[in-house]
């Protein structure tokens, strides 16, 4: 009786402290089953391996504690003599052989059926890694956009920025343009990288894959209930690697479809801001908005530097207009300024170069978006 | 000079005066001490970097540095722990034992010897040296995969050349000591009469002389990629980034096998003498660590299955991988059964012995699981694995220095360390080094990067409670320093045997301290 009312206060204390909310955070300690027939696997062949290692531990250890607590000499142990046994050491050789057989039949099948990329995938999408950003290009549909870091947590993640990032929502975890995908079908990734090596990781996908410059490498994936996944580069790339989080929004079939008719009348929509004159003004408002979420991070708020040179007072913005649209299309090799022909279309360029030539204290003549084109 | 070593040929004289000692010194113990010192210093350098980072992941938001500078300084931290802290310490170890464990008088090669340590202090001079440069201290990852290391600005030579200088070292040493284990051998002493330690430090050897110049000529590459205009690893010259992972990591996984060999010849040593009993399967052990070394050279590719390898290559070293997982396990069963029925007592070297043997086991679990690619796809480049690499390195090959250091600082010094403050120090590194990294395998787990400066709210508590862990085990480490300074400075008297269980020649033969020429007359073994 006293045995079991003490086992009762144990496990509602063990849960009281679990629910309480300082252990709010303390709750994700395994890995994520995820929404996709692939994660899903993997999560079980990852609970298998765990339980295979945490029996033998509880054996090996377990015989550890054992000798421990009765072979020692204060006990007034006696030592043995033996020291081999050809016998013990083939069975203890053979085992774990035939347990290790036991992970690698399912390691295998599940391997197989994540390099399944051949047979056919509803759609395509074309994944590129930036420093420090990525792109998406859905292959069928012509819709090609970046997707940063949301601007709010890039402004909140900079050191001294006086705010409390455990008030912003996902903190790291979201961008300005999600990718939007719809809920089961079969969506081919193909990844590439422009400049460094990338990975492309969501958790709840349950895979992740390099985007190297030079490869076209190939996964696919099915997601198979509405949400919001967020992951982030998972290979080093950078100073700002930390920064550049993934976001996959599943959508119903329906809601993909009003999506891709919205981002198709937008794209156009920017086609036609390209063929007009912009004033000063406009081209002001959005070179800044531009310029604080590809040039800030590495040429400072003001302009002033950093990692990157400073651009208040440089010889480029303050000189030949040729030159310095023709320096952002192609980028400085061997260092960490990337080309931005195939990031930024012709306003961005335009807004973001007139910015650079007329604000920071410099002074220079603002240039079109039919500079960019012409000079592409 | 010629005449300075002729004067010199006498081999029973004692140290030189003055700090000339230790420049010119070509004497084993000289030499070991100097290799040990050395490395406990860049282990508290690299310890101190350590601290820079988990100062920052302490909680979210970005406090104290920069996220360039926090780059350089995941990068710095492994470059000095692997090639200034672990792989100087067993160099150090094999210089002062591996004479008077065979039987020899010194090492075979010793103006090689005094040159193989003293770049040493030159080449991290020159590392260390970068963090005053423009642009910062090399900050892509101590792999320095292309293209991103091509970014490095004034730093990269010199990363380059100090990875030229290491090697050197390491190439010089290994010799070294392959040519004493061959050629210094005591009468009777075969090889399959030599202690562990030995036989691992043989074996580690042969890995360092196959895979150094592998190193070498990869980062060559890089720097003719960067200053000669060739294209080894750039797509658009016809380059490939991928060959630098698969050239960089047939050195890589070896070298992480240089790292842990020596620690099994160590705990092969303590357990027995504990457990006055003798080693169970000698002979296990040596096939063990020979296969080890063999898989060594066949599972590089394992650290790089997300970079889209066929299918069929993925299979080969996933499988090749976990055959690792059997050697390593006769190892870890032949010490229990060392342990079984003996007679134990629990010394501080015993304590970290034992400390070893659970904490490395852990790491070969996670290790296990990282070999199984399907699921390598979600642990990868997460904090799963540098929960993995830490308890495999800290909890186990620092583990194991810390008991060598224990087990023969009384040998080598004629004095015992104070056994009270040994096992505060065992207890407090145990208990602080789990609360360090057990917690990162949760991190990994929900999904948290590595060698990101700022992360996600859910993160946000067991990195907390990671860095308290990470402080407190940094903070533990200055007493170890202590209880060494105290041991050098005096203490009790050690006996010539030191350990009631010990057995080897170091023990059973030469006095404590050791003259300063082990063997000047071969000792007979039977």
């Amino acid at each position: 009786m006293i045995t079991r009312a003490t086992n009762r206060l144990l496990v509602s204390a063990a849960l009281a402290i679990l629910a309480s909310p300082a252990m709010a955070g303390f709750d994700e300690l395994n890995l994520t089953q995820g929404v996709t027939p692939i994660s899903r696997e993997v999560y079980d062949l990852h609970m298998w391996i765990l339980w295979v290692c945490i029996i033998i531990g509880i054996i090996v250890f377990g015989a550890m504690a054992w000798s421990i607590i009765y072979h020692r000499k204060s006990k007034g142990a006696v030592p043995a003599t033996f020291h081999e046994s050809t016998k013990l050491e083939i069975l203890w050789t053979a085992v774990p052989f035939l347990i290790l057989i036991t992970i690698a039949v399912p390691a295998t099948s599940t391997l197989l059926y994540m390099s399944d990329t051949s047979t056919d995938a509803d759609m395509t999408i074309k994944v590129t890694g930036h420093q420090w950003k990525w792109q998406y290009e859905y292959m069928d549909e012509g819709i090609d956009f970046i997707s940063n870091l949301h601007p709010d947590h890039n402004n909140a993640r900079m050191k001294g920025s006086g705010t409390d990032v455990t008030t912003i929502d996902h903190y790291l975890l979201d961008v300005d343009e999600p990718l939007v995908v719809p809920v089961d079908k079969k969506i081919r990734l193909l990844l590439t990288a422009s400049d460094v090596i990338h990975a492309w990781w969501v958790p709840e996908l349950g895979q992740k894959q390099d985007a190297i410059p030079g490869y076209i490498n190939e996964m696919w994936t099915k997601i198979e209930k509405e949400g919001t996944y967020r992951g982030n580069c998972a290979e080093l790339c950078g100073k700002d690697h930390g920064f550049m989080p993934v976001v996959v929004k599943a959508v119903s079939e329906a809601d993909y479809q009003k999506w891709l008719g919205e981002k198709k009348q937008a794209a156009e929509a920017a086609a036609a801001g390209a063929d007009r004159e912009w004033t000063l003004d406009e081209l002001m408002a959005k070179g800044q908005q531009v310029y604080n979420t590809n040039c800030m991070a590495c040429h400072g708020m003001n302009g002033e530097g950093g990692v990157g040179k400073a651009i208040a007072g440089s010889p480029i913005a303050n000189g030949d207009a040729g030159a310095h649209i023709d320096l952002l299309l192609k980028g400085v090799a061997g260092t960490a300024m990337a080309g931005y022909a195939a990031i930024l279309n012709d306003v961005d360029l335009a807004a973001v170069i007139s910015y650079q030539r007329k604000g920071f204290g410099n002074d220079a003549d603002i240039v079109q978006p039919a500079d960019i084109k012409a000079a592409r | 000079m010629s005449e300075h070593v002729a004067t010199h040929d006498d081999h029973d004289h004692g140290p030189e005066k003055g700090l000339m000692r230790w420049v010119r010194t070509t004497n084993h113990k000289d030499i070991g001490t100097l290799y040990l010192l050395f490395s406990l210093l860049m282990f508290l350098i690299g310890g101190a970097m350590a601290m820079v980072i988990r100062l920052e992941l302490f909680q979210p938001g970005m406090q104290f540095v920069d996220p360039q500078f926090f780059n350089s300084m995941t990068t710095m931290h492994a470059l000095i722990m692997v090639f200034g802290a672990v792989m100087p310490a067993f160099v150090g170890l094999a210089n002062w034992l591996v004479p008077m464990m065979i039987g020899a008088p010194d090492m075979a090669l010793p103006r090689m010897n005094n040159w193989s340590f003293w770049i040493l202090p030159f080449g991290f001079a020159m590392l260390l040296s970068t963090l005053f440069m423009e642009g910062g201290a090399p900050a892509a990852g101590w792999t320095m995969y292309p293209p991103l290391v091509l970014q490095t600005q004034d730093a990269f030579p010199f990363l380059i050349f100090t990875v030229h200088i290491l090697g050197l070292s390491s190439i010089m040493g290994a010799i070294n000591i392959v040519a004493t284990i061959l050629n210094m051998r005591a009468p009777g002493m075969s090889l399959m009469k030599m202690p562990l330690f030995v036989w691992t430090w043989f074996i580690t050897a042969y890995l360092l002389i196959a895979v150094m110049p592998v190193f070498a000529g990869a980062v060559t590459m890089l720097l003719t990629d960067q200053y000669f205009g060739t294209s080894f690893f750039d797509a658009a010259g016809g380059g490939d980034p991928v060959l630098f992972q698969h050239v960089f990591w047939f050195f890589g996984h070896p070298e992480v096998y240089i790292m842990i060999l020596p620690a099994f010849g160590i705990v092969s040593a303590i357990v027995p003498t504990f457990a006055r009993k003798p080693l169970f399967g000698y002979s296990s052990m040596v096939y063990a660590t020979a296969s080890i070394a063999f898989l060594s050279f066949i599972v590089w590719a394992h650290h790089m299955f997300t970079v889209g390898m066929p299918v069929a290559g993925e299979l080969f070293f996933m499988y090749a991988t976990m055959l690792i997982a059997v050697p390593t396990g006769v190892k870890v069963f032949n010490w229990v059964s060392t342990m079984w029925r003996g007679s134990m007592t629990f010394e501080t070297p015993m304590l970290f012995a034992l400390g070893f043997i659970i904490l490395f086991t852990i790491g070969g679990f996670s290790g296990l699981m990282l070999a199984i690619t399907p699921v390598d796809f979600q642990y990868h480049d997460t904090y799963f694995v540098v929960a993995h690499f830490h308890y495999v390195l800290v909890s186990g090959a620092i583990f194991s220095i810390m008991a060598a250091a224990y087990y023969w600082l009384p040998k080598w010094t004629g004095n015992m360390y104070d056994e009270r403050l040994g096992k505060i120090h065992f207890w407090l590194s145990t208990i602080f080094v789990n609360v360090l990294f057990f917690p990162q395998h949760f991190l990994g787990l929900a999904g948290m990067p590595r060698r990101i400066p700022d992360y996600s709210l859910q993160f946000a508590d067991w990195n907390m409670v990671s860095s308290i862990g990470g402080f407190a085990f940094g903070l533990t480490q200055l007493l170890f320093c202590y209880i060494v300074y105290k041991t050098i400075k005096g203490g009790q008297k050690a006996t010539d045997r030191v350990w009631e269980g010990a057995t080897g020649l170091e023990f059973e033969k030469l006095s404590s301290p050791p003259p300063y020429h082990s063997f000047t007359e071969a000792p007979q073994v039977k």
